[in-house]
């Protein structure tokens, strides 16, 4: 693994993959800096997976360059390949193997010492709660045991590029938060992660940056804030104590505002910054109507994913 | 380490793994071994009777039959060891430990050769194993020293080629069951060719093909090294045959693991 530090941990222009006559990615763009969590976030189907298979050096790509861990991916596959671990979709254990065995057979092919491969097994047994089970064979591991497995021999030989290919997928929520604390743990430890997830509030939860690819190209991209920002649904909500200061409120701000009689309820459009909110509050100050409770509503992520993927194919890429 | 030494000890490590797979799943190397001992109790103490007197005089002048077929299912347990190859191999590339492996900075042909030494062994352990039950069963070999290092010689060369085969046709086929059947051609071989009866006694058009098929030579040349019966260009012929069926499975091989797996 190189150690000189580089700012930019995968960095792909342009990225174009077919299978036959099938456009699968059309031309797509990723910068993942370095020690951050980013999420490829997409319906069934978008390209997200062809996108890990290419990064990771399972595929070649038709067009484009990549450059993973500083090394060009197309010209040296072996370095990235030192450099990085990769956790796929379906299960990469070997199960005529004990979870031990497994964890060493990935030691001896990172040529580690047999003492230090023993060891580094150790270690991840205990860190991924697998003594217990070590010994067994990993054809008897249930689903969320499969998946610390997995992840373990991913970590073997301590990459500094993870990829995660929809590291939840198939969980129950309690392994689901199990798996995202081991992912938040490895950024803490310096790890750069690159995850593939159909859940939206995975990619809230865990990524400093989301990618959202659609039909084989990157739709939006950005913090979690801003991609809900890009969707309009956002709204100031005013409850107000009497139907009289419901009435004059809404002269008030008469326009766009839509209003609730039965909740005695305003919905002020609002882009959920203090400017749009003080403006409103500010418009309401000379009146009588008093807000008794006032809440900020952004969009979800589920909103904006609609929003931005249910388009035709003709929509542009747009960045923020 | 050098390079060279990081693809010996990646090399040892897939064949240490594909041999600690037999082990724990015995059910393929059950039927590389046990379908050619099957044969040979049904033909020695089944048919053996009544072949026995009719081939008897044809070859050796032994009036066991097990002398006279032995040869011919060594060859066979080379069949069932490439069938059992193909099928470990399919399902193998089924698994995603395999991706896991090509995303590792490792020695990639050491994925093959790991496997094909373990075939190697696995069905050359068999055709020892169907040794000493002939043995048990009153075969008695003519060989000499020489004849003994000349036939195991062959057979290396016979189970290296099949192996080949064996490996390019389970990177090929699409699914398990179709790996498990295609060389399934080469366990019937032995029959249409001097396996079993000599192939004088044939049909024209079977004696034709038997003649010309690539397990003939290889039987008649074993049969000669074993029991003394004549030989002639058969050992070259047999050569050419293993030497050509290894590269062209090799080089399929080769292409076929070489291709991008989407799947």
């Amino acid at each position: 693994m190189t150690t000189t530090k580089t700012a930019t941990a995968i960095a792909a222009t342009g990225l174009r993959k077919s299978f036959g006559d099938h456009l699968v990615l059309d031309g797509i763009d990723l910068d993942v800096e370095a020690g951050t969590i980013f999420a490829l976030l997409g319906p069934n189907g978008a390209g997200k997976t062809t996108v890990v298979r290419i990064l990771s050096t399972l595929i070649t790509a038709d067009g484009g360059t990549i450059r993973v861990a500083g090394h060009d991916l197309a010209r040296d596959p072996d370095a990235v390949r030192a450099a990085i671990g990769v956790t796929g979709q379906f299960s990469a254990v070997d199960n005529l193997l004990t979870g031990e065995e497994n964890l060493i057979l990935i030691a001896d092919l990172g040529h580690l010492s047999r003492r230090q491969g023993r060891h580094r097994a150790a270690e991840l047994l205990d860190q991924f709660d697998l003594v217990e089970a070590a010994t067994k064979l990993a054809a008897t591991y249930s689903g969320g045991m499969r998946r610390r497995l997995d992840l373990a021999m991913t970590l073997v030989g301590d990459p500094g590029i993870i990829f995660l290919d929809e590291p939840t997928a198939g969980l129950d929520p309690r392994g689901r938060r199990t798996m995202w604390q081991i992912i938040r743990d490895l950024v803490a430890g310096g790890v750069t992660v690159f995850l593939t997830t159909q859940y939206l509030e995975e990619a809230d939860h865990l990524a400093d940056r989301i990618a959202l690819l659609d039909h084989g190209k990157v739709v939006a991209e950005g913090t979690a804030e801003e991609l809900k920002r890009l969707v309009p649904g956002g709204h100031i909500r005013l409850q107000f104590a009497t139907a009289t200061g419901l009435e004059s409120a809404a002269r008030t701000l008469d326009g766009e505002v839509s209003r609730n009689d039965d909740e005695l309820t305003l919905q002020v459009p609002s882009d959920g910054s203090a400017r749009s909110l003080r403006a409103v509050l500010d418009r309401l100050d000379g009146e009588s109507a008093t807000v008794e409770k006032l809440s900020l509503h952004t969009p979800d992520l589920d909103e904006v994913f609609l929003a931005l993927t249910g388009q035709p194919r003709t929509e542009t890429e747009r960045k923020v | 380490m050098t390079s060279l030494s990081y693809a010996v000890s990646d090399s040892v490590t897939m064949l240490r793994r594909n041999l600690k797979h037999t082990l724990r799943y015995p059910t393929i190397a059950v039927a590389v071994a046990g379908i050619p001992i099957f044969f040979l109790l049904l033909f020695v103490y089944v048919f053996g009777g009544a072949l026995g007197t009719a081939v008897a005089g044809l070859s050796s002048g032994s009036t066991n039959y097990v002398d006279y077929v032995l040869p011919g299912l060594v060859v066979m347990t080379a069949a069932t060891g490439s069938m059992g190859t193909a099928t470990s191999v399919c399902i193998d590339m089924t698994e995603g430990i395999i991706a896991r492996f090509r995303t590792m900075a490792i020695f990639r042909p050491s994925i093959l050769i790991g496997r094909v030494i373990a075939s190697m062994i696995q069905t050359m352990a068999s055709m020892a194993l169907l040794l000493g039950v002939a043995l048990l069963m009153g075969f008695r070999p003519t060989a000499n020293l020489g004849e003994w290092i000349a036939a195991i010689g062959l057979l290396v060369m016979l189970t290296f080629a099949l192996t080949w085969l064996a490996v390019a046709f389970g990177l090929a086929a699409k699914t398990v069951d179709a790996a498990s059947n295609l060389p399934f051609p080469f366990i019937l071989l032995p029959f249409v060719g001097s396996g079993i009866v000599p192939t004088d006694s044939m049909s024209v058009g079977v004696r034709w093909f038997a003649a010309y098929q690539p397990f003939t030579p290889i039987i008649e040349t074993l049969r000669g090294l074993l029991m003394g019966t004549p030989i002639a260009n058969n050992a070259l012929i047999s050569v050419a045959w293993c030497a050509g069926i290894t590269l062209i499975g090799y080089i399929w091989s080769r292409k076929e693991f070489a291709r991008d797996r989407t799947r």
